[in-house]
């Protein structure tokens, strides 16, 4: 003689408890830290990273690579710890993370705890880029050019139109007017730029499109873009903890010329090759490195790896949001003042765009528990984002539910909390538990954007896919999301199911 | 058992019942009766606690009923609306034991209890680990009851109890209540809108309209010397069971 309801709703919370502590568990089993070393969300940055693994673990330490969005969180991440190395370029280093015009950065760095290397030997300078025939037809042939015709639309990445050297700076530099200037990603603008969607776009001097599309890059001939040599960042206690690991990365000081990497950035983004191997090959040929080939994971392996990755985002923000929603719409349901307020809370929440609301987090959970990036402001997103649908059908499946029941449970003598648990959760745990699953299916999706802030899962591969150009590895990633989606879906039919209700 | 003192209630600035006094003896059938909207399952829910009054007085044996004393007054009460009220997403023995299970009570003399009651309401035992909606309407009717009787209560409150009920029904379940009300000795308090069920069941008929009390007394009453022409127009707007002598 127990009540089904209350029994599916609590073991389908135990469930979620299990699943949460186990990638928990396994996470404390390896003692010692491997060496990471972080890259941007761009193909030249990956394959550095990737050399940087690779010369690490040649040094005989462990090693991984985590791919980390952009320079802000990059900073962020090393500066905590999160990252040991990273890849980046002087101009970059000077203009917008210290925001000096110092010429000693060494000096500066070294303030924060860290150390910059020499040139890895190739200056990846920003360039404007326009289709040769395009700047023929409006007699453009430099930077300054671009003045006499405004009417030209624009596309460049989010990170330059906000760098103080990218479109600010540039803008005032060369006094220009544009005003159709549009924000998009990277690989996206060559294409639009190619297709003839946009006129001119932001290029990286090493990219490989310029060379693929036969693309014009714009003279700078007010000089206002700085020199942006590639070099290590990386943090000063690596040297005092893994002094060999440094020496083995230093190794790459003044070895990839500009052709090569421009080869490189190439051989990834229009033949499709890996990163890694790419990396691999350079270090065999260039350090006559004696690295094992490198280890193609099979991508079984890589899936798995991301569904772990993406489970243990959405398990804990869920559970979360059911310990937090739940009572929370209990709260509404029984004051009614207090529950327009939650609700109206709740439901700004949603309207925050997810990426806006994933972004926010990062200063939030920097100030909470001192990290800023990767799975915990993830986590936290995904938690707001899956309160309201948990909150709003807990409220209304208590307001669903007829007067006279309550009365007749309150008229047996039955105090209010027995009422709420012997009576009123039982009878609306159906409408609850479509609010979870509704969360849940919500929260299986807006993960996918922890990639951008190096949190893992599906987003990882959707977002380096669309970077690449890759549809099968955009795929990697999208259709085990749309399956998670569904395996959720499935099973809380199921439980919906085994949950009958005499009513 | 019950006594209402110059008690007013009002809802959303809309009067619904008083000022009205009324007591109701104990181990009687006191029955209130009137229009719909006249107030009185109002009432019946003000002496139980389910509502508070906004004046006046309601009292349990002597005892008043507020917030803090209602939850011991109503383990004395049973009440039962129409239909039931039983709880869908438990069966039958389920809605009947919650409140003993509640309380920690004996399992197997709570079980025998259950029998007693189903045997007493003539409830079928099979059906008692039925759910709601695979019961009839009377048998919803009957497991209501036993839910208000399983602890024994001093009183028993019900509200249109057989208002859900065919006509064939509603008179074996008026034949059985009114013999179970016989042989328990219980005080009843009873809503209907039904004359004939009013004049079956009281030993005293309280005739409510717009929340106040028109008249009050035995059924005979009502026929012989009724209070106002609206006492008179009631009792000859209900056609059935023929007036008592």
């Amino acid at each position: 003689m127990r009540r089904p309801g209350p029994i599916a709703l609590s073991s389908f919370l135990a469930s979620l408890v299990l699943v949460a502590a186990l990638p928990a568990l396994s996470g404390c089993s390896s003692a010692t830290r491997p060496v990471v070393i972080g890259s941007k969300k761009f193909t030249e940055s990956v394959v550095l990273a990737e050399m940087g693994a690779r010369l690490v673990r040649q040094a005989g330490v462990e090693a991984r690579r985590d791919d980390l969005g952009g320079t802000p969180a990059l900073w962020l991440a090393l500066t905590q710890g999160d990252v040991d190395c990273y890849p980046d370029y002087t101009g970059t280093i000077a203009r917008q993370i210290l925001k000096t015009d110092s010429p000693n950065l060494a000096a500066e760095l070294a303030g924060h705890g860290i150390r910059i290397s020499r040139s890895l030997g190739f200056r990846d300078n920003y360039a404007l880029g326009m289709r040769r025939d395009v700047a023929a037809a409006y007699g453009v042939a430099r930077t300054s050019d671009l003045r006499d015709h405004p009417e030209l639309r624009y596309g460049f990445t989010h990170e330059f139109l906000d760098r103080p050297d990218g479109w600010p700076g540039l803008k005032r530099a060369y006094d220009l007017t544009a005003t159709n200037v549009q924000g998009m990603n990277h690989t996206l603008a060559y294409r639009g730029l190619v297709e003839k969607a946009i006129d001119v776009t932001e290029m990286y001097t090493t990219d490989g499109e310029i060379a693929q599309y036969d693309l014009l890059a714009l003279p700078d001939d007010k000089d206002f873009f700085p020199s942006y040599e590639a070099v290590w960042l990386y943090r000063a206690d690596l040297a005092e903890r893994r002094p060999e690991a440094v020496d083995w990365l230093l190794r790459l000081e003044g070895r990839v010329s500009e052709t090569q990497m421009q080869r490189m950035n190439a051989a990834v983004q229009v033949e499709k090759r890996d990163e890694a191997t790419v990396a691999a090959e350079f270090l065999q040929a260039e350090l006559g490195l004696d690295a094992p080939p490198p280890e193609e994971d099979s991508r079984a392996g890589r899936i798995l790896v991301t569904t772990g990755e993406h489970l243990l985002l959405v398990v804990p923000s869920l559970l979360a949001a059911v310990l937090v929603g739940i009572p929370l719409g209990i709260v509404a349901a029984r004051r009614p003042m207090t529950g327009r307020i939650v609700l109206a809370a709740v439901s700004l929440l949603q309207t925050i765009p997810s990426l806006a609301l994933l972004l926010f987090m990062i200063p939030v959970m920097m100030w909470l528990i001192g990290r800023g990036t990767g799975a915990p402001p993830a986590i936290a997103a995904l938690f707001l984002y899956s309160l309201l649908p948990i909150v709003r059908n807990t409220h209304a499946g208590l307001l669903g539910i007829p007067r006279s029941l309550v009365e007749s449970a309150e008229a047996l003598g039955l105090p209010p909390l027995a009422v709420l648990r012997w009576v009123e959760l039982p009878l609306a745990a159906g409408t609850i538990l479509a609010g979870v699953r509704t969360a849940a299916v919500i929260n299986v999706g807006t993960a996918t954007l922890g990639g951008f802030i190096g949190a893992g899962g599906y987003g990882r591969p959707i977002l380096r896919g669309i970077d690449k150009f890759d549809v099968p590895l955009m795929l990697e990633g999208a259709i085990p999301a749309a399956i998670l989606a569904m395996t959720i879906e499935a099973a809380f039919g199921l439980l919906a199911r085994a949950a009958p209700r005499g009513g | 058992m019950f006594l209402l003192r110059d008690v007013e209630k009002s809802f959303d600035a809309r009067p619904a019942l008083g000022p009205l006094s009324l007591e109701t003896p104990a181990g009687r059938t006191t029955v209130l009766i009137g229009p719909s909207g006249c107030g009185k399952s109002t009432l019946l829910r003000l002496l139980v606690g389910l509502i508070r009054p906004d004046a006046g007085a309601v009292l349990f044996d002597g005892e008043p009923v507020t917030p803090a004393s209602a939850r011991s007054a109503r383990l004395r009460v049973g009440y039962v609306i129409q239909d039931g009220g039983l709880f869908p997403h438990l069966t039958a023995r389920g809605n009947v034991t919650l409140m003993a299970r509640y309380l920690g009570r004996d399992r197997a003399l709570t079980a025998r209890r259950v029998d007693e009651l189903a045997e007493l309401t003539r409830f079928p035992p099979e059906g008692l680990d039925r759910y709601p909606n695979q019961l009839s309407g009377g048998q919803r009717q009957r497991v209501g009851l036993m839910r208000a009787l399983l602890l024994d209560p001093d009183a028993l409150l019900l509200d249109e109890p057989l208002g859900a009920l065919d006509p064939l029904v509603r008179a074996e379940l008026q034949d059985e209540l009114k013999g179970i009300f016989d042989a328990l000795g219980k005080t009843v308090v009873l809503v209907t809108h039904d004359l004939g069920e009013a004049a079956f069941f009281a030993d005293r008929i309280v005739l409510l309209r717009d929340g106040r009390i028109v008249q009050q007394g035995s059924p005979a009453d009502l026929w012989r010397h009724p209070a106002d022409p609206f006492v008179t127009r009631f009792v000859q707007a209900q056609r059935g069971p023929e007036p008592p002598s």
